[in-house]
């Protein structure tokens, strides 16, 4: 492990010397070295707040859904703009998704998988984001200061890890270096290059040594990427906002300078009011979906071997309360988009949807539990041997649904 | 005041002939008593307040100085209630909307104008007003987070100010929601505040019977047979008991109908019902309790039955909340935590755990507890500080008796390293974790804040509104407290690189970004 570390690290110094040009350059290197590909690229989207599944894969054919949800479910396939588009006989998708996603799905580059999820049962928000970021089998002893995220980056030779976020998230914090950086809004910094070096001095042989220098260097890199798109905003040529600005600025940095990254989209804790075709959730996926087609147009020809995953903590309750929301519940779905995916289709193990297959009467059950689902897929991705994915996720039975 | 406005030479002059005589006469809040000499050195002094309060000055230093140590964190547990703050800023207080005007016509009042609003026909005038009230709603809020940081500024209770903040994120709500910036500042002053010290009991009754908290948490909403448990499931988890403390679904759920009916009332109407239900009806100022919506069927928590009927069945639930020893582990952990270390010492938090039960959750007692642990001093438990901590114990030391006249920069560097007060839109409030804030990406923030602060006076001594007024001010961090105290603690890292400074400016910018100031 420690040599892996070692030589991603090694990896990212080249990176920072040599700046764009790094990424074709290394991929004949890292293939020297009899270990898994780190050159392809994955990003996972945490939607924080556990959103409505049910809102975004509707289970069109299931009567119990309709009386289930009088005030926010989302009609069946038909002519009207506001009812779901379909996807399977089964299975339909919300119409906030028309323009965005659903011609990635219709092409073959996006499929989900329902009924996924984590067994852990506190239904609340921060213990199971906490455990699934962790990754870690529920029962026995919790290593709280290691993700998965983290494991997967020092498992593949060659990964230069990114979390796009304001603070390294769980899932990325364990042994291998991780750094962070927010790209919702960019400021040009003011402590200049001399000045970068004898702060990073002070901290030489500290504990926070290492983060302060990556810290520099980060900074740096990303007003290398960022400084045509801060010209052309001066000239009004952006005009994206939210998460569309946010995606396409993280594809910026995939393409050349990190191949495995981490962000987190809050607002989906819809416990009043939440809406269906239109309202305030069509609102938040309308902007996620955008945020992701964007983000799959801008990586360009990287886009081939890009995969993205989008998941939440749990999903929920499968029957409005009184408040024409939702509150928290068990299962969901998971979302996997990109270039090089099985795309256009709904997998891993399903059931119908009606009162008798609720899980405790009130939820979605979890058939496609994370670990195993997450481990298929990095496993096909890079190529990992059984003992790799075991270093990932330990313990997990791996379960390979064919997507990659 | 005026007396403490000395230039930092003269202070240390002042402060060490007045100790040899004995003269035992503070500054910026005079000390009533005269204790003995004490036997701690100067570097311990330093310690212990740079640890105890926002962040050292010279003044408090002055100040522990002569009362000495003990005495001063007695006087820190045991708020002088009496206290004030310089004039300067309590004129800055008591001009604010929130401190003029009581919440329940405040919010009232905003109502009225907000339904007024919706029924304007013409477009352009309505969305004219809308903006208008909206800004209004921002203006409240800043106007609280703004008393906020001047009282962590100038307050001679230094710990009750921490705590006010320790809390407002133990019970964290979000200002984005509905009209909470209205509100947050009377749920931060009438709530939480005068129990920041006191019972735990009394902390959460304020808390859970606040507007601010019933609406953030959905409470509002919480009905017999539309019911939401949303409040009640975050009342155990985060509020009390903690996670794994044994609590069940079906626990959550009955919390949740105890909880049906208590709410708010942003009307001067009194809701209808039947003549039976009235005698349980409750409303004081925006809080109500209203009969109709709440579910008086039996009821049971934590596998025991609630034998109250109606509001008193919360009292019910509070007290066996609040007395559960999960909630004395949970809450001393966090108090832990939060002054001490990440991973605070099992047997201290034992140790405080057991005193938050014996003296019925009295928080002052259960400082004291942590305060007088030999840990406590212990050099190598110094915990990182949280952006809040950096901005405020930054500006303590580069101005410290001086006042500023805009904490608007402080605000806005606060946000920008992510911990805005009243910001956090999950209920479990900032990780109290150095992990959190130790990234590689916020410490380059940091530094950025490090400059802004050390360049100049960054426009802290500048006036909002039409006719902005100015005051020469200069952060003055080559102080003597600087060479005191601070100096000593340097490494010769640090020295190097304040040797390298080019101007004062870089020389203070080095000073903040150093890795001595990451710690309390």
């Amino acid at each position: 492990m420690p040599v892996q570390i070692k030589s991603a690290m090694k990896r990212r110094n080249v990176l920072n010397a040599i700046g764009g040009l790094a990424a074709l350059s290394l991929t004949s290197t890292t293939r020297l070295l009899a270990a898994p590909r780190g050159t392809s690229r994955l990003l996972v989207v945490f939607l924080r707040g556990g959103y409505d599944a049910c809102s975004l894969l509707v289970p069109i054919s299931s009567n119990f859904y309709y009386a289930s949800r009088p005030d926010i479910a989302i009609a069946k396939p038909s002519f009207e703009l506001t009812s779901a588009l379909p996807l399977t006989a089964d299975w339909g998708l919300h119409p906030a998704l028309r323009d965005s996603l659903y011609p990635y799905y219709k092409n073959g580059e996006l499929a989900f998988v329902p009924f996924a999820g984590t067994n852990d049962l506190s239904r609340s928000h921060f213990e199971t984001q906490d455990s699934i970021e962790m990754g870690q089998p529920l029962e026995g002893h919790k290593n709280y200061s290691s993700g998965f995220m983290n494991r997967l980056a020092a498992v593949l030779t060659g990964s230069a890890p990114m979390a796009f976020t304001d603070q390294l998230p769980l899932t990325f914090q364990g042994g291998a270096k991780v750094a962070n950086t927010a790209l919702r809004t960019l400021a040009k910094p003011s402590v200049d290059a001399r000045q970068s070096s004898i702060i990073a001095s002070m901290y030489q042989g500290t504990p926070l040594g290492a983060k302060v220098s990556e810290g520099f260097n980060v900074r740096d890199e990303v007003m290398r990427e960022m400084s045509a798109e801060m010209d052309a905003a001066s000239r009004n040529a952006i005009n994206a906002k939210g998460f569309e600005l946010e995606a396409r600025r993280i594809a910026k940095l995939m393409k050349d300078s990190y191949n495995l990254g981490f962000v987190d989209v809050g607002g989906w804790d819809t416990h009043v009011n939440q809406g269906a075709a239109t309202g305030y959730l069509a609102s938040r996926l309308d902007e996620l979906g955008a945020g992701l087609a964007a983000y799959a147009q801008e990586m360009g020809s990287a886009w081939r071997d890009t995969t993205v995953v989008v998941m939440s903590e749990f999903g929920r309750t499968f029957r409005q309360n009184g408040n024409r929301g939702t509150d928290h519940g068990h299962g969901t779905v998971y979302w996997v988009m990109g270039g090089g995916v099985r795309g256009n289709q709904v997998v891993g193990e399903q059931v119908r949807v009606e009162q008798a297959t609720l899980f405790q009467n009130r939820d979605l059950p979890v058939l496609n539990e994370y670990r195993s689902v997450l481990g298929g897929l990095i496993q096909s991705q890079y190529e990992l041997r059984d003992s790799q994915v075991d270093n990932v996720f330990p313990g997990v039975k791996v379960r390979d649904l064919g997507l990659i | 005041m005026t007396a403490c406005h000395r230039s930092s030479s003269t202070t240390v002059i002042a402060w060490t002939s007045l100790l040899s005589l004995g003269l035992l006469l503070g500054c910026a809040a005079p000390p009533t008593t005269v204790t003995p000499a004490q036997t701690v050195s100067n570097p311990d002094i330093y310690a212990l307040t740079n640890r105890i309060t926002w962040g050292a000055t010279s003044s408090t230093l002055e100040w522990v100085q002569s009362v000495g140590a003990n005495a001063y964190v007695a006087a820190q547990l045991h708020p002088d209630r009496s206290a004030t703050l310089p004039v300067d800023v309590q004129v800055q207080i008591d001009a604010m909307t929130i401190v003029k005007q009581p919440l329940t016509g405040l919010v009232q009042d905003l109502e009225k104008r907000r339904k007024d609003n919706d029924a304007i026909a013409d477009d352009d005038a309505k969305k004219a007003a809308q903006k208008d009230y909206q800004a209004e709603l921002n203006r409240l809020a800043r106007e609280a987070a703004t008393r906020h940081l001047l009282r962590a500024l100038y307050s001679p209770n230094q710990v009750q100010e921490e705590m006010t903040w320790f809390w407002l994120n133990h019970f964290s709500v979000h200002q984005a929601k509905h009209n909470l910036r209205a509100m947050v500042g009377d749920y931060e002053d009438a709530a939480i505040r005068p129990h920041a010290l006191g019972k735990f009991r009394d902390l959460l009754g304020a808390v859970t019977l606040h507007p601010a908290m019933l609406r953030y948490l959905d409470n509002e909403q919480n009905a017999s047979g539309r019911i939401n448990e949303n409040f009640a499931r975050e009342l155990m988890e985060l509020h009390t008991l903690g996670v794994d403390a044994g609590y069940s679904q079906h626990d959550v759920q009955e919390l949740a109908r105890i909880l049906t009916g208590v709410g708010v009332n942003l009307t001067t109407n009194t809701p209808g019902m039947r003549k039976e239900l009235q005698g349980y009806y409750v409303r004081r100022g925006l809080f109500e309790f209203n009969p109709a919506r709440h579910d008086f069927g039996e009821k049971e928590l934590l596998g025991k039955p609630i034998h109250s009927k109606g509001l008193g069945e919360l009292d019910e639930a509070l007290d066996r909340l609040a007395r559960s020893p999960a909630t004395a582990r949970f809450v001393s952990r966090k108090l832990a935590t939060y002054w001490l270390a990440d991973e605070p010492p099992s047997a201290l938090v034992q140790s405080m755990a057991q005193t938050f039960e014996r003296s019925d959750g009295d928080i002052a007692a259960v400082l004291q507890v942590l305060f007088a642990a030999p840990q406590f001093m212990n050099a190598e438990q110094q915990k990182f500080k949280d952006p809040v901590r950096f901005v405020v114990s930054a500006v303590r030391l580069a101005y410290d008796t001086k006042p500023v006249l805009n904490v608007g920069p402080m605000l806005n560097w606060i946000n920008r390293m992510g911990e805005p007060l009243y910001g956090r839109q999950t209920p479990d409030g900032y990780s109290l974790q150095s992990a959190a804030w130790a990234s590689p990406g916020q410490l380059t923030t940091r530094f950025e804040v490090a400059k802004a602060i050390g360049s100049g006076s960054a426009g802290l001594f500048r006036t909002e509104g039409p006719q902005p007024q100015e005051r020469p001010a200069f952060p003055q961090l080559a102080n003597a407290l600087y060479y005191q105290s601070i100096s000593k603690t340097l490494s010769p890292a640090t020295r190097k690189a304040l040797d390298q400074a080019a101007s004062p400016q870089e020389w203070n910018t080095f000073l903040l970004a150093s890795p001595e100031m990451m710690r309390r």
